[in-house]
């Protein structure tokens, strides 16, 4: 409990979140998923603010990733509606969805391995100057604006020419989280970013994103690791067999009841009673 | 402050090292020393003018087809039906100006036209079909290898079709793909300059434009490309129709020079612009490449070409050591390349 208040002082996201208290930037009605006759996600109503860092938490197949895989535009919903700035929006690509704001980052899908940081960083939306068919990648304007992006959050990652596979782990998530931020990010997705990496390295980006959220952009985080949530979650929304089961802030919640919920929850129970009575 | 920290590569790399990590340097030093090799093995005939002359011109149809080819290969794709497409631009261009007595310059675009519409029939077809490449164009490959010739037969009634200097227009585009610098055997084509302007723009694009971005984005790792917002798709159903577009270059030149069209030619060639490609540093895999590493590809095949019945050996063996060069090089790719890409790329 005591990490976790350090980690909220100094936090501007409440003060962000006051002053705009009523419109949230995304909000989720009746959102749901069907493939074929499998229902893999259904009814959700959730509505994320700016500042908060939201976890989304769940057992394998609980709906999770189909969820945010809907709010990044790689899936389209077959229920429900997406509400950007309280206006129905529909996401047709991730390129899209980018273009409105809302930026995801997957733990595999992050960066390609043989290019370099720079390349990576500008991958998709490549700043270029001059006209016509004499428009140009503007190479230097993208080392030095990554470098400047980098320095601001803290992450230091040396040589731009670097190929991205040599970069370690946490390294990867700083640079396609700064990247993300960069870009505008207003609503940012991260896909367990934390789950390949080790305690220290976790630290770094566990800090990467509370610092993210302290610049006003909403972060849905999906992690394993209840932990990892509870030291930097605002929010939690366990789901369970394609179901929203809790949305709880953190304030509610201790690193125990934590746990539990993600453990499953009541499915913990049923299963300690149906060992019992074995 | 910093969060996450690793020892810093220098900010300033010594020259050397910058010039040994550029994909195409194995191929500068092969053809350098197979020049001079050849050099030697001819007693020096390799080094005059004539000789010269030869090498540059049986290298350029397959440098500025290479060079597109290496582009593709980048992106992660193949096209095995670049060779027949030359025949295919060629015949098209025959047929129409020579048997229908069309102005040269409307058959020049009509035949660009359809080559760009094969083009993105490759490239449509590899996308939604998600199948592999060496697969579509391999249909395509068969397919206009058995068209090309009968259709020329059954319009012309030859698969040899000639006299294409009588079309209207003539002059003017011979001047454009044709013309001749010296005398013979001392001669040398301006599609050399076309060749040169070629790679230049290719290699332009690939370093210097956000297109040239998403084709080593698509090549490197095609979900995280899309995933980010690039246009994977869009990408390689471009470079189809950019291979498609130099098979047409290479086949209307041709036509042009010679004023007369085999229509089965260009069968085979496909693995050349490929090895070409290889030898000149790109991964097969994708995602790391040049545009000048195909065209100097193509040189060590003009200067093998050449070279080796200069040096007086039997010009068959020219197969074996096309084999032997793809086999070393692929090698050389795998082994020194993996290491240093794992350093830097650019």
């Amino acid at each position: 409990m005591t990490t976790k208040q350090t980690a909220d002082q100094g936090n501007g996201a409440s003060q962000l979140s006051d002053e705009t208290p009523d419109v949230p930037v995304l909000e989720a009605r009746g959102l749901g998923k069907r493939f074929g006759s499998v229902v893999a996600l259904r009814d959700v109503d959730v509505s994320l603010r700016a500042g908060e860092v939201t976890c989304v938490v769940g057992d394998n197949g609980a709906g999770k990733s189909v969820f945010i895989k809907m709010l990044c535009g790689l899936i389209r919903p077959s229920d429900g509606q997406i509400l950007l700035d309280g206006t129905p929006t529909e996401f047709s690509s991730p390129r899209r969805a980018r273009a409105l704001g809302i930026v995801a980052v997957y733990q595999d899908l992050a960066l390609t391995p043989t290019m370099s940081l720079w390349r990576n960083f500008f991958m998709g939306a490549e700043p270029v100057k001059g006209w016509g068919i004499f428009q140009r990648f503007d190479v230097e304007y993208a080392k030095q604006a990554m470098q400047t992006e980098l320095e601001k959050l803290g992450v230091e990652l040396g040589d731009p020419d670097r190929a991205a596979h040599t970069l370690s782990g946490g390294e990867r998530q700083g640079l396609a989280i700064a990247r993300a931020l960069y870009y505008g990010a207003r609503i940012l997705i991260l896909d367990e970013p934390t789950s390949a990496l080790g305690v220290r390295q976790s630290g770094a980006v566990l800090r990467l994103i509370r610092r993210a959220a302290q610049r006003g952009t909403a972060v849905i985080l999906v992690t394993p690791k209840p932990q990892h949530a509870f030291w930097v979650g605002d929010r939690f929304l366990v789901f369970q067999r394609g179901r929203l089961i809790e949305d709880r802030a953190s304030e509610t919640l201790t690193l125990e009841s934590l746990s539990y919920l993600m453990a499953g929850g009541g499915e913990v129970d049923e299963l300690e009673s149906a060992i019992a009575n074995a | 402050m910093s969060l996450l920290q690793l020892p810093a590569f220098g900010k300033k790399r010594p020259w050397v090292r910058t010039a040994v990590l550029r994909p195409e340097l194995g191929s500068l030093v092969a053809a350098a020393l197979l020049f001079i090799f050849f050099s030697i093995a001819s007693s020096g005939a390799m080094l005059e003018v004539p000789t010269i002359a030869r090498v540059l011109d049986t290298a350029w149809p397959y440098g500025i087809i290479a060079v597109a080819v290496g582009l593709l290969m980048i992106s992660g794709e193949f096209d095995l039906s670049a060779g027949v497409m030359v025949g295919t631009a060629g015949a098209l261009l025959g047929v129409m100006a020579a048997e229908w007595g069309m102005n040269l310059w409307l058959a020049l675009l009509l035949s660009l036209g359809v080559c760009l519409a094969l083009g993105l029939w490759n490239g449509v077809l590899v996308v939604w079909t998600g199948l592999p490449s060496f697969v579509i164009t391999l249909g395509t490959f068969f397919g206009l290898r058995g068209a090309n010739v009968a259709l020329s037969k059954y319009f012309t009634g030859d698969a040899l079709i000639e006299n294409i200097d009588e079309a209207a227009g003539f002059d003017s585009l011979h001047a454009i793909v044709a013309t001749v610098f010296g005398t013979a055997p001392s001669d040398f084509r301006v599609s050399l300059l076309w060749w040169c302007g070629f790679t230049l723009i290719a290699t332009w694009i690939l370093w210097r434009t956000k297109i040239g971005n998403w084709i080593f984005a698509t090549g490197d790792d095609r979900e995280v490309a899309r995933a980010v917002g690039v246009p994977v798709n869009g990408t390689k159903i471009g470079l189809f129709m950019l291979t498609a577009g130099a098979a047409w270059f290479v086949g209307v030149s041709n036509a042009v020079r010679y004023t007369s069209v085999q229509a089965g030619q260009g069968v085979g060639a496909e693995f050349f612009y490929i090895i070409a490609a290889v030898v000149g540093g790109c991964r097969m895999a994708g995602g790391y490449g040049s545009a000048v590493g195909p065209a100097i590809g193509a040189l060590i095949w003009g200067i093998a070409f050449v070279g080796i019945p200069h040096a007086g050996w039997n010009s068959d063996w020219r197969w074996a050591f096309l084999g032997v060069l793809l086999l070393l090089s692929t090698l050389i790719n795998h082994i020194v390349g993996e290491r240093v890409r794992t350093a830097r790329s650019g």
